[in-house]
């Protein structure tokens, strides 16, 4: 048996070769070098709006060599909040994941700050509404970047010729396409008087009192209107306040005019009510008039999404943003921060709100003048004001200003509508507002 | 020194042979046996419910930011809370009605199936257990639309007879009674098959034997058929009640423990507070509720069950 000798020259290529190799590893740039990344998305109900987020993320991955990996979690069955559940208790998941309103303070403290990268995108696509900074910032970290996908304003949709017939009220003359809102009348006084109308027109407006989101953001904005607040922005108690009495006052009149089943209502009753051609008027994002569109199209062409009423503190609106935020366990945050900066440019932003067909709203100033609301039709210009182009409506979200820990519970829990339900079904005043501060006391447990 | 080593050598060899032959017998045991191939099983129950009830038990002794260990401390503030005890109500209202209704219906049930010919009872059970069957969040949404606030198939009906519209899931009274209404009908076939098997397994004789004393029809139901199906009675309606108090989908799906939380039960208000509510060591404390009630339930019942056993 021959023995083979490695001679000394040998032994310094081969050593000078293998250390080269070594330290030029890292800046060879395979396939997937910059390693991987997974997202958790919103599985969005518009069919083909998921795959300009998936295109989008394609795109930066070739880029940037990062192998990705996308899964589109429904909320449908609230599948997306398990998941977020999920992933908080086992620390383990998706690095980016898609947290709607309340989640992303609700995991704060488990969630990598995008401060460094908020900065830039502000400067570039605007500043953000109150709402979005009240729900994504916490003791000035940002938890997440807005996302476009899957935010909203859940204003009125109204039915143009039920409301010029009944009501009196011309809902495109009010919100003309192109041009800034002429609604100074339209008031809480205004709108409870075209309820009355509609209603003994046999053609109602559709606003649930159930548990669901939908019920709750309504009776939010309402009460925001009369300045009312359960808990303020410091965590003190005001429930027995003059401003919630007159909003509970007000609700008691509304539901007068309503249909008899709306404490049954969830987030689909209010949609079947437009498209169906029951009513007069819905609180809702362009979702049920796009169902009208492909269901109903003699509905949909006389739909029209517009402001909210004005009530004696202001004009609020109930604006739901989802956030993309990054988990702290996540293995690749540089990655994941420039895949966001990527998905915030405004031609990305745009590429998104067009797949959806106007549904999903940038949180940026800059861009709520997007071409594809000015063109959505029938009727042309449907979805002009949808996105508060001229920011006459203050974007809130119900329950707020308390701090948002508290206020997911007030919101979780629809406090408001029951309070609303509970005044309407022949409570006393007193009983009520006792009943809903004894629920309050019991959201400030931490 | 050899020798030593030599008994060293013994002792040891002696010692593998005897421990070899005693795990030889201990396989060759039929409870060794039983053990290891019932394992997979424990080893999955481990898994998939021991621990998450340990953990579950862990997360109810945290406070709502899950930082800091309060003890009983979830429970406490549980007891103070008025919706807590409205939900208490509701889970007993549930339980025990559907409970009973689903024995009752099964019972009678039973009896027409059992008194049907031998050869067309095949087709009456497949028929029966179809609701049983059906996955209940599948059926639940067909009975949602029947009951649909607006556009319901029952409300419609009536219409013609002058009836309604009547708020299936819009009042708290009629919401309840909804609630109950789908649990029953998905339960009774399960009380019905098992009340079949036990009503099978009477003997003739007896029923022979009733009838030369002169027994009515009543007198025979009395005396001989339950008391022959008590023990299947108990083991049927205990497990239907366990079942039935953490019953999620039914309710969530149908009122989602609305008008007013007036049909919340423990999983869905727990749901309610952990998921929807972020507040998980709550949501784990309002679940666990139910393991004591539950268990000094089993426990009664389980001791009747065995002293007849042994009393037999």
């Amino acid at each position: 048996m021959t023995r083979k000798k490695l001679s000394r020259r040998q032994f310094v290529a081969a050593t000078a070769l293998s250390s080269a190799a070594l330290i030029t590893a890292p800046y060879v740039r395979g396939a997937y070098a910059a390693g991987k990344l997974s997202m958790g998305f919103w599985d969005h109900w518009v069919p083909g709006a998921n795959k300009a987020s998936t295109d989008l993320v394609n795109e930066w991955a070739a880029k940037e060599k990062v192998e990705v990996q996308i899964d589109y979690i429904t909320s449908q069955g609230n599948k997306n909040l398990l998941t977020i559940a999920a992933e908080a208790q086992a620390k383990s998941g998706h690095d980016i994941f898609s947290m709607p309103t309340w989640w992303a303070h609700a995991n704060s403290e488990q969630l990598e700050s995008v401060n460094d990268i908020m900065g830039p995108i502000v400067a570039e696509n605007g500043e953000v509404n109150g709402t979005v900074k009240y729900l994504g910032q916490s003791e000035g970290k940002w938890l997440g970047v807005p996302a476009c996908v899957g935010s909203q304003i859940k204003g009125p949709c109204s039915r143009i010729d039920l409301m010029k017939k009944h009501a009196g009220i011309d809902v495109q003359e009010m919100y003309p396409a192109g041009s800034p809102p002429k609604a100074d009348n339209w008031t809480l006084d205004t709108f409870l008087k075209a309820a009355e109308a509609c209603h003994k027109a046999g053609v109602p407006f559709g606003i649930g009192l159930g548990e669901t989101t939908d019920s709750v953001d309504t009776c939010g904005a309402i009460f925001q209107s009369f300045g009312a607040q359960l808990v303020d922005a410091k965590g003190n108690l005001t429930v027995k306040t003059d401003a919630v009495r007159q909003a509970l006052e007000y609700y008691k009149k509304l539901i007068g005019f309503l249909p008899p089943d709306v404490a049954a209502w969830d987030d689909a009753s209010n949609n079947k009510w437009l498209v169906s051609g029951k009513g007069a008027m819905i609180m809702n994002p362009p979702s049920a008039w796009a169902v009208a569109k492909r269901d109903a199209p003699q509905v949909a062409e006389q739909c029209w999404t517009h402001g909210f009423p004005a009530g004696p503190k202001g004009r609020f609106a109930p604006f739901l943003p989802y956030f993309w935020s990054i988990w702290s366990f996540s293995k690749n945050k540089e990655a994941a921060k420039s895949l966001l900066v990527h998905l915030s440019k405004p031609a990305s932003i745009e590429k998104m709100v067009v797949a959806s067909g106007g549904y999903d709203l940038p949180a940026f100033e800059k861009l709520t003048t997007l071409k594809v609301w000015q063109e959505e039709s029938p009727p042309k210009g449907t979805l002009y004001h949808y996105p508060n182009p001229y920011n006459h409506q203050t974007l809130s979200i119900a329950t707020s200003p308390a701090p948002p820990k508290i206020a997911q519970q007030i919101y979780a829990q629809a406090t408001l509508t029951k309070m609303c339900l509970r005044f309407h079904q022949g409570e006393s005043m007193e009983k009520t507002l006792a009943w809903a501060e004894g629920e309050c006391e019991g959201f400030m447990r931490t | 020194m050899a020798d030593v080593a030599f008994q060293q050598g013994a002792v040891s060899g002696a010692a593998r042979t005897a421990k070899r032959s005693s795990l030889r017998r201990a396989l060759k045991r039929k409870s060794s046996a039983a053990f290891l191939m019932t394992l997979p099983l424990i080893l999955l129950i481990g898994v998939l419910v021991i621990y998450p009830a340990l953990y579950s038990l862990h997360l109810a002794t945290l406070n709502k930011s899950m930082a800091k260990f309060v003890g009983f401390g979830n429970f406490e503030f549980l007891f103070k809370r008025e919706t807590f005890w409205l939900v208490v109500k509701q889970s007993c209202i549930f339980a025990i009605s559907a409970v009973i209704f689903k024995a009752l219906i099964g019972f009678i049930v039973a009896h027409f199936v059992h008194n049907v010919p031998a050869n067309k009872q095949r087709k009456w059970r497949g028929m029966l257990l179809v609701p049983w069957v059906i996955p209940p969040a599948m059926s639940t949404l067909a009975w949602l639309w029947l009951f649909d606030p607006s556009y319901s198939a029952f409300n419609y009906t009536l219409s013609f007879f002058g009836i309604g519209p009547i708020p299936w899931t819009g009042d708290a009274m009629w919401a309840r009674f909804s609630v109950i209404l789908v649990n029953v009908w998905y339960g009774a076939p399960f009380f019905m098959i098992m009340y079949l098997a036990a009503l099978k397994s009477v003997p003739e004789q007896l029923y022979e034997a009733a009838a030369i004393d002169g027994a009515n029809w009543w007198q025979r139901i009395w005396y001989v058929t339950l008391p022959m199906m008590r023990n299947i009675i108990a083991i049927t309606t205990l497990f239907s009640l366990i079942v039935t108090f953490a019953n999620f989908d039914i309710v969530r799906i149908l009122t989602a423990g609305g008008p007013l939380d007036h049909t919340h039960i423990f999983a869905t208000w727990a749901f309610r507070v952990g998921i929807e509510g972020s507040d998980i060591p709550l949501g784990a404390s309002v679940s666990l509720f139910m393991v004591p009630i539950l268990a000094v339930a089993a426990i009664f019942i389980l001791r009747d069950v065995s002293k007849r056993g042994n009393e037999a």
